[in-house]
This record gives C-alpha cells, structure tokens and sequence, in this order.
C-alpha cells in the first residue's frame, strides 16, 4: 500500500493505493499557517481502518520550501561568487551579504587562478559578525570542477548551519541560475530540516515506520534525507503531482496535451510520444531562474470563476478572479455561471446566474443562451490560442546538429486530455477549438495525490569525459573520478546508465522500477597539436519517465 | 537579470554532426566552448537576446550568388546549405525587425568562396555571408551594403562576388598576403571598372595587436563608411586575429574584438574563421554578443591575457599610420583614379588562377567585364580546370538595364555546349538562373 499527499495552496488531496487500485481519498482545505497540522490530519484521515505495517511508502508533495521561499521566511544567507572572467553580473537580490572572490576556472576545469585563502577568512568573519546563518558558494564552471567550491566549503562548514556549494545543484552549465538555486537552497535549508524531522517525530508516535518520500518538480521522488540535504529540490511539486495524476488516469504514447482546469488557473503540459516535456534549463519561483530541473508546465490565469466583464466593447475573461461565481454567493459573473445558466452544471443558485448572465446577453444584444455559450466559446478559444502560441515556442527550441535540424521533429498534438471542475462541459467545446479527440476521466478529484502516490525516484546526470584531464564528472551524482585515455562513447554511455541506476537506488527506488536512458549523448575530437587526439564526451542520461512498478503492471 | 539595450538576435549553430575531417581546424568541436562559455554565462536568460535555429538554403539562393561547377547539389552538403540558411536566418530577424541586431555563428565559414565554385577552398563552399544578404535583397529591395571583414585571411571570396558591385563595400582587414593564405588582398586590389574603390583592403603586418586594429577601425573604416553610407554594416567576423590562433600570427584580443564591434556597430555579423577554439573563441564570441547587445563586456577576458606580453611594436604603429594615410587617400581619390584606368575601354578583362585546397582543383578564370554607360555592365567568365571542366558564365547584376539583360540572354542562346562542358546564365534582375 502506499499513501500520496498533495498539498495544494487552497487543497490537500490524499490517496490510498493498493494493487493498482485506489482504495481511499481525502480532500481537505489547506490551512497555510499550519502546513504540518494540515498534513497531519490527512495523513490520519488516510490511516484509519487500515492495516499500517501493509503501508510500503509515503509520497509527500508539499509546499513548505515554496512557501517558505515565497513568504521570505528564510535564513540568512551569505553568498560567495567566484565570477571570474566574463559577464558583469548584478546578484543584488541573492542573498543578505554578497562577496566576489578571486580565483578562477575555465571551461575544461582547469584551475586558471587559485582562491586566495585570506580572502575567504575576512569574509567568514565578517559573515558570522553579521550573523549569516546559511552559506552558498558558487564558482563559473565548478560543475567541471568543483575543487575551489570545495576548498571554502571546508574553511567555513564549521561556522555556519548549512553550506551549500552550486556543482551539487545540476551539471547544467548556466553560472547565474546556478547562483540562485544554491542562494534558494541555503535559504530553505533549516525550515525544511525542522519540518522534516517534525514529520518523523510524529510518524514514529504514531506507529508507522515506513519510508517516507517528497516529491520533485520533474514528477519524481527522492528520499526524505536527500530531500534535507537538497530541500530546494522539492520546490513547485505540485503541477508535477497533477500530471502523474493525469498519466495514471490517462496512458498515452502519442503527442499531445493535457489540461487541469481549475478555479482560478488552467496548468498545460505536454506529452511528446507519451512522455512528458521537461523546462529546457529549469523552473522558476519568486522571480529567481533556477536549475531545478521540472516538468514543463505553464499556467494561465483562465478557470471557472475566472472574471466575465465587457471591456472596450469586447468579451474579457480573467486573468483576474474576483471571487466566487455569482451561482455561488459571488458578485462578478464569471465562466461557472454560465455553466449553471445553461444548465450544464448542478448546484448554485441558477436564477442568479440566469440573471446575471442575461445582463450581459443584453449588453451583447444576444438571448442569455447564446450569451451563455459566447462566454464558453471566448474561454476554450483562449486556452486553445495559449497553446498553439506555446506549441510554436517549444517547436523552435534550439538544436545544433544537422541532423537535428532536418529531422525537424515536432509536438503535433494527437489528442487533449483535460481534467478539473469544468472537464466534462468543456470537453466538447475543447474538442471543437482543437479538432483532436478531447477527453476527460470520470474520476479526477484526487488525481494529484495518485500522481503523487504513483512517483517513483528520479535522477538527471549531465556527464563530462574529458581523456585529455582524464576525468569524468557526474555532478548530480557527486561523482568525479579518473579515467584512462582510451575512454570512448560507448564506455561513457554505459558508465551513465550505472551511475543513473546507482543514484535512483540511493534515492530509494526499487530495482524493479529503475529504467535508465541516453538523453543525449556526443563524443568530440580534441586535437592537441603533435600530441594527438582525445576525446571529449558529453552524455545525458535519466531514470526514465514514469510510473511505480506496481501501477504500470496493472 | 540583464536587459539587452539592442534586441540582439543569435543563430547559434555549432552543427556538431559535421566535420571537414575528424582533425580538421574545421570540426565538431569547434564551437563546443563557445557553447559551454555561452550557456554558463546565462546568455539564453538575459532579457533582449533571441536564439533562432538556422533554416536551409535552398538551391536557388545559392545560386543567387555562385555558378557552382557542375550544379549545386553535387558540390554542397546539407550541412553547407544549413550555414548559408544560419546566416538567412539571421540577417531576416534584423529585417523583419524581430531584433535590432543579430550574430550568425554558424560553421563552416565562407569568405573564401569566390563566384564560381569547383569545391571548397579554404575550409570554405559557399559564401555564407553573401548568400544570406543577396537573400534579403531579393526579399526586401535595394540596400545599399558595407562588409567589413575582420577575420586574418584576406576575404577573397567576397571580394570576388562584390568586385564589381558598387552597392556593396567590402572592407578586408587582414595579415598581409605575402604572409599568409591566401596570398591576396593588397590595396591594389581596388574594385572592378564599376565600383573602383568600393573594394578596400588594408593588409596589416604580423603581429598587429588592439592598438594598430583599432587605429586602422577609427582613422580609416569608420570615416570611409560615414563617407559611404550604408543602409547595413555587416561584420564578416572571423576571429582568426588572435593572439592564440595557430594558423595565424597576429595579436588582437576578445576585448579588442568587443571594442571593435561596439564602434563599428555592426547591423548584422556572420562568423568566418577562427581555429584557437579553447583559448580565444568562448571569449570573443562572448565578447561580441555582449558588445552587439548594448552589454557590459568589460569584463571579457582571456584567462591568460596580459596587456604587456601584447603590447604592439612602435614599427608596427608606424607602418599601420602610414597604411591608413595610403588607404583613405585611394579612397578619397577613387573617381579620378578610375576615370584614368578605364578611360575609353569598352571592356576589361582579368586573368587569375585559383586553387582550391580541399578539392585538390587549380582553376584558369578569365573574367570579362562588359562595360555600360546604363548599367553596371555584364560579366563573362570563361573558366576551365585541370579536371577538364571548361565553363562560360554570364551574370546580369542586379538594376541591369534591358539592353544588358536582352544581350545576356542572347550570348546565353547563342552558346553552343563546345568548347564549354557547361553554360551559366544568372540573372539577378529577374533572379533566373539558367544551365545548360
Ligand atoms: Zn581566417
Ligand atoms: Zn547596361
């Protein structure tokens, strides 16, 4: 058995999976100024009448190290930025206290210019003189080598609670997002921790030793002690849990897209033979560009009690939401009362709508049935508009080799699966805008705490063999180590698939559920003058998108 | 994080599935630190600056440009018509104003491909440059063009397809020939009977560095080009002047490359060669980015710069002087200069031949150009290679006059197939290109 929680900003969904089934839900309102109390009650919710030691696992997707982000209740975080040559960068907003430092490393990961070690011990003193609780180090190109990071974690990790370094974030190369994700995680470091071990607490009090995992934004899992080492990790979990949800409901292998349209917003996401897209760099929060690797999702400010109102002699739907639906006790019309109005949906004081929506019909000179449907149309018009507009951007995404180019491979949605209140009734107006086949499962009020339940461990390497330096580096993986000069693809390639694997089990996956795979994968000649030829390979390789074991069986 | 002050658009293609060889300057790995530089400096995040993929050239915009030997398909690659369609790409962002600027980086390079194409020549096959901008021209009218070419080797490629074009400038910044690939490129080399002067090439000794490359861009390029006026600047921008380029012997820097673009303000560049791929590249490619985009690019360096080390020669300084003096005065007296070289000629012949490394193929070209009171006037090229090739090109420029273009037309009938293996005609007023 497993147990899924999604703690949503206005919901906390809750499921109960057994044998591919799910056994219990629970949908519950999420009290923001006690997330553990609210996690809580659920999770109790869930364990009542059950047989605890058959439960295997707890998936987590929880909002505490987003909302800890976003209502600036953090540490205070001292950042030391190794720069070195290049652009003039303004990192005014990481961090209380920001120091450049000398030293620098190129490229390849060779040592161009060493830190100055003094330099380093004015700024720890001055940091514990104004009383920085957290540090983040980060250095250009320390995914290649991360020795001068290192070095100054080892001069100051004795004076600070936590000290985060940029190469553990991503082997991604982008040095200002990887400023911002360590800034992020050394910042939510301690109110993760604290939550985490509170949630231990109180699951051990209560009986249940099972292991508990947290949810990603790329829709996997890691483990709860990876998670209070890399709790930024952990950050925006909660789209990922609704598409799990969404590809547990629905299985596809085609191209297309899915929608969760809710009250206030409508997520899109997108499949590209059956698999999800995933941020080309990673996802943002609170205006910081981060490397935190997630699954692509854009929101729009488009749902059911989005705000209907005439403007500039023109039909306006949202972004704004002003309040509940007329139908509901609200004051502004809004896509749910038109709903109502024309009968589709039950519940609500459909007089009111009819009334308000006939107030519009006037305006519009149009009866309250076409005014009605006017809404509607305008509402699915818009959705469709955003992702033809969407589609457009992620098919110009860059590619660099020829054959890439004149392959040309595109999205070419083949079908729209949409969930959320108003699934059912926008269904047909869906699948006209779209002319694909639009559909919508009967049972998707939980989908999110499925999705989270269903999350297995994940894990990204971007790995570098370089034979010249005779090393290879896995930076998600912690991995550097030396390598003989007769490395090629194939041994690198390999090498990747293992340590994919390696890491999945580390984050505690079961070997049954462990899929690893070549993202992308280039050797390149290094010509070196009379001394030869090396090579340096480049592979990306992924646990492999999708479901437990146990689910996809079914 | 950084808005750019101008939209800066960038074709960024490394085309890493494509090599002249597999230890070729021109191989894979070529822009694979640029790459690694541009990503880790954030380039893709910062406000104002738009990536494009290339699109693919199609046959015709080729040979807007080349009479290519036997025909098109069997001497280009996919790869060559991507490079060609990089820099279209580029140069329409700036026209369709999607950007103010823009940067192809694409690969292989192409300003050593002269008009007629019998295979590549220094690690170029069509001119990248001239394809992308008579591809405009054709899309957006008459504009009146400076090229200004900053890569070591002389641009004699362009300079052949603009020899005669008055519309279209070329500057050549480069090491002096008679030290280096290809060997041309003097200031003699001024331009054909319709455009002398619009042909300028400033051969620079080796072991000029930021000073001499920056006095040249003041005293000489930036007056010549206020006293020209073009509609677009574009920088043939080969980065081979470096001071860590092995193929080469110069001492110029990313800053200085930065520097230069800033002043010169380029509408579009086009990368050229460039082969220091580890020391130099990341850095002047970043170097250019941040200057085209408006960006701080002050601190732009090489890890191992050293100001001193580069210091240029007083004899150099004093040779680069005396060069700018020579170099504008040409300019400044180009009308009366060709009033006397070309007084009462009807036509005017040049005789060269040229070698096409790659290819292993030496070519004998005879260029005919066809002197007209209304026009620009016809070329005629007879050229015949060593692997028994023999072929007649007729090109009609752009805003031919009828007489011209009926004649062309003519020639073009009345051309038997002996003693010629092939016969050209392109006509760029009504952009047909015909071959028999
Ligand atoms: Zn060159
Ligand atoms: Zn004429």
């Amino acid at each position: 058995m497993i147990i899924g929680i999604d703690v949503g900003g206005t919901h906390i969904d809750g499921a109960v999976i057994s044998n591919g089934n799910i056994v219990k839900t629970s949908k519950k309102i999420t009290d923001r100024n006690n997330l553990f109390e609210t996690i809580w009650t659920t999770l109790k919710i869930l364990l009542e009448d059950i047989d605890k030691s058959k439960v295997s696992r707890i998936n987590l997707s929880t909002t505490v190290s987003t909302n800890a982000i976003v209502e600036k209740r953090v540490s205070k975080v001292g950042m030391i930025v190794q720069s070195g040559p290049g652009m003039n960068y303004d990192f005014s907003r990481v961090g209380d206290q920001l120091e450049f430092i000398s030293g620098y490393t190129d490229h390849r990961g060779v040592v161009v210019k060493e830190i100055v070690e003094d330099e380093i011990k004015t700024i720890r003193d001055n940091f514990i003189k104004n009383n920085m609780e957290s540090i983040g180090i980060v250095s250009k190109f320390s995914t290649r080598n991360p020795s001068h990071e290192k070095q100054i974690s080892e001069m100051l990790i004795d004076d600070f609670d936590t000290v985060a370094m940029g190469h553990s974030s991503s082997g991604r190369l982008n040095f200002p997002r990887r400023v911002n994700t360590t800034y992020l995680s050394a910042a939510v470091n301690n109110t993760f921790r604290e939550f985490a071990e509170n949630f231990e607490k109180s699951l051990k009090l209560e009986g249940v030793d099972v292991p508990i995992y947290v949810l990603k934004a790329d829709g996997g899992t890691m483990d709860l002690d990876t998670a209070k080492n890399n709790p930024i990790e952990t950050i925006l979990s909660g789209p990922a849990a609704s598409f799990m949800g969404l590809s547990a409901l629905f299985s596809e292998i085609d191209d297309g897209v899915l929608l969760d349209i809710g009250g206030t917003t409508t997520d899109i996401f997108f499949l590209a033979d059956g698999v999800q897209l995933f941020e080309p760099l990673g996802i943002n929060i609170d205006n910081h560009k981060t490397l935190i690797r997630a699954i692509y999702s854009v929101s729009i400010g488009l749902g059911g009690d989005s705000y209907v109102r005439m403007e500039d002699n023109k039909l306006k739907i949202g972004p704004q939401r002003m309040g509940p639906p007329i139908a509901f006790g609200g004051e502004y019309l809004t896509p749910t009362d038109a709903m109502v109005a024309l009968g589709k949906l039950d519940g609500g004081n459909k007089e009111k709508a009819v009334l308000a929506v006939g107030e519009l019909a006037k305006r519009l000179d149009l009866s309250i049935k076409e005014a009605a449907n006017k809404i509607l149309d305008i509402m699915t018009g818009l959705i469709k508009e955003k992702v033809d507009n969407l589609l457009i951007k992620i098919n110009a995404h860059p590619v660099y080799t020829v054959k890439e180019l004149l392959e040309n491979k595109r999205i070419e949605p083949q079908f729209v699966n949409v969930i959320g209140g108003p699934a059912k009734i926008l269904a047909p107006l869906l699948e006209k805008k779209f002319a694909v086949k639009v559909k919508y499962p009967e049972e998707y009020k939980t989908a999110n705490a499925v999705g989270a339940a269903l999350a297995k461990p994940t894990i990204e390497i971007n790995m570098l063999a370089d034979t010249e330096r005779g090393i290879l580096s896995a930076p998600e993986a912690g991995i550097y180590e030396t390598i003989n000069r007769n490395y090629n693809l194939e041994m690198a390639e390999n090498r990747a698939l293992e340590i994919v694997r390696d890491s999945a089990i580390k984050l505690g996956a079961n070997k049954a559920d462990i899929e690893a795979e070549i993202v992308e994968s280039n050797s390149f000649n290094m010509v070196k003058g009379f001394s030869g030829v090396f090579k340096n390979i480049r592979v990306r390789a992924q646990t492999t998108p999708g479901l437990i074991h146990d689910w996809r069986s079914q | 994080m950084f808005k750019a002050k101008n939209r800066l658009g960038l074709v960024f293609f490394p085309a890493f599935d494509w090599a002249i060889s597999k230890t070729h300057p021109e191989r894979e790995e070529r822009l694979l630190y640029t790459q690694d530089q541009i990503f880790e400096e954030g380039i893709q995040d910062t406000e104002g600056i738009e990536f494009y993929n290339p699109v693919i050239a199609s046959e015709k915009d080729v040979s807007r440009v080349h009479i290519v030997v036997p025909n098109v398909a069997s001497q280009l690659s996919q790869s060559h018509l991507v490079a060609a369609g990089g820099a279209i790409r580029a140069y329409k962002a700036v026209m369709e104003k999607e950007v103010n600027k823009s940067f192809a980086l694409v690969r292989p390079p192409g300003h050593h491909t002269h008009r007629v194409v019998y295979g590549g020549r220094g690690f170029c096959t069509v001119n990248v440059g001239a394809v992308a901008l008579e591809r405009i021209r054709q899309d957006y009218g008459d504009l009146k063009v400076a090229i200004v070419d900053t890569d070591a080797h002389h641009g004699d490629g362009t300079q052949d397809i603009y020899w005669n074009d008055k519309d279209t400038l070329f500057i050549s910044l480069h090491q002096d020939g008679r030290s280096l690939y290809p060997g041309t490129g003097s200031i003699e080399e001024f331009g054909g009977p319709s455009a002398y002067g619009y042909n300028i090439n400033i051969p620079l000794p080796p072991g000029t560095g930021e000073e001499g490359f920056l006095y040249i861009l003041d005293n000489v390029v930036i007056p010549i080009l206020n006293d020209f006026k073009p509609d677009i600047i574009i920088n043939s921008a080969g980065q081979d002047n470096h001071y860590s380029d092995p193929l080469t012997n110069m001492n110029f820097t990313a800053q200085g490359y930065a520097i230069l673009n800033e002043r010169l303000n380029p509408d579009m560049a086009v990368l050229e060669g460039g082969y220091s791929i580890e020391g130099a590249l990341p850095y002047i490619n970043l170097g250019i980015i941040l200057a085209m985009a408006g960006l701080d690019y002050s601190h732009v360096f090489e890890p191992d710069y050293d100001a001193d080390k580069l210091k240029q020669d007083t004899a150099i300084t004093n040779h680069i002087e005396k060069l700018s003096e020579a170099v504008y005065s040409l300019w400044r007296h180009k009308k009366e200069l060709a009033e006397e070289k070309f007084k009462n000629k009807k036509e005017v012949t040049r005789e060269r031949k040229i070698y096409f490394d790659t290819a292993g193929i030496t070519e004998h070209q005879v260029q005919k150009f066809i002197i007209c009171d209304d026009c620009s006037g016809l070329s005629v090229i007879d050229s015949s290679n060593d692997e028994s090739a023999h072929i007649l090109a007729i090109t009609v420029p752009r805003k031919s006059c009828q007489y011209c273009i009926d004649k062309a037309y003519a020639m073009y009938d009345s051309s038997n197939q002996y003693p010629y293996t092939n016969v050209y005609l392109q006509d760029r007023c009504n952009d047909n290109y015909l071959s028999k």
